[in-house]
């Protein structure tokens, strides 16, 4: 098997690149791809550690399917406040999105 | 017996490379629907990563899930959308170069600190398999399990709601 810190290193190099698309991306739907990238970063993180260390083994698997539904959660509510804004605004982008701001 | 194990690990960091392309695309394309794509490219070789660490049910959950369904409410949400191919429209803010150096330091930091921490490593790599996850699902987690499946209804409810277009008074 590959070393665990090889592993380690993909998914901190997968997590910094979900990171700079939330940071940099002006379309709201640009920034919810890169929020699933990072949540799929540390889901690997939890399996690998699940599989290469001292813990139950199932633990790991079993946070990482509930993450993955909650990820799926939230794609749905924020798709569905996407498509709001949207409907209100004629807008889909994060920086002409400032009705709370005065 | 050596070569195949050989085979294998470059497998395994081939998978690694087409996730990490994948997910560039995903944050860097102009058009948001060819993001989309790379972003299936990314998810599907992160089930291929799940798949060579013998943990075949989220595998499979991930590819019925992600690719599935978040997928197919991206690419609707997209195509709902105007203006997705204009190229006179930027599609990052002003914090784009500011975000680069940050992150590039980010990665050089993890990598120094997954480098020099001891890991205590288990001299065989365990492997499980869906039926044990179901019974620990229905045994000593079954209150995350509930949490879960409740929030899951709230959030869908919520989401009807907010999406819904307005009642006819």
């Amino acid at each position: 098997m590959i070393p665990l810190t090889h592993i380690l290193i993909f998914t901190s190099i997968l997590f910094s690149i979900g990171l700079y698309g939330a940071l940099s991306r002006r379309h709201v739907v640009g920034i919810l791809i890169a929020v699933e990238l990072m949540l799929n970063a540390a889901n690997i993180n939890l399996v690998v550690f699940s599989r290469y260390t001292n813990t139950n083994p199932a633990t790991g698997q079993i946070f990482a399917v509930i993450i993955i539904v909650l990820a799926a959660i939230a794609a749905a509510v924020g798709l569905a406040i996407v498509l709001s804004i949207y409907r209100n605004q004629k807008t889909i982008y994060s920086d002409e999105i400032d009705i709370l701001k005065w | 017996m050596e070569i195949i194990l050989a085979i294998s690990k470059i497998g395994i960091y081939a998978i690694f490379g087409i996730t990490i392309l994948g997910a560039i695309f995903a944050v860097t394309l102009r058009n948001i629907f060819h993001a989309a794509l790379g972003l299936v490219l990314a998810l599907l070789g992160v089930a291929a990563v799940y798949f060579s660490m013998e943990a075949e049910f989220l595998g499979a959950i991930q590819i019925l899930l992600y690719v599935g369904g978040i997928m197919t409410l991206i690419i609707f949400v997209v195509m709902l959308t105007s203006r997705i191919g204009d190229r006179t429209v930027p599609t990052s803010n002003h914090q784009r170069y500011p975000a680069l150096v940050g992150i590039l330091f980010l990665i050089a930091f993890l990598i120094r600190l997954v480098r020099e921490t001891p890991w205590q490593l288990k001299a065989e790599l365990s492997t499980i398999d869906a039926i044990t996850i179901g019974k620990e699902f229905m045994g000593a987690y079954v209150l995350p399990f509930e949490i879960t499946s409740l929030v899951l209804v709230v959030a869908l409810i919520g989401a009807i709601v907010i999406a819904r277009s307005d009642l006819k008074k």
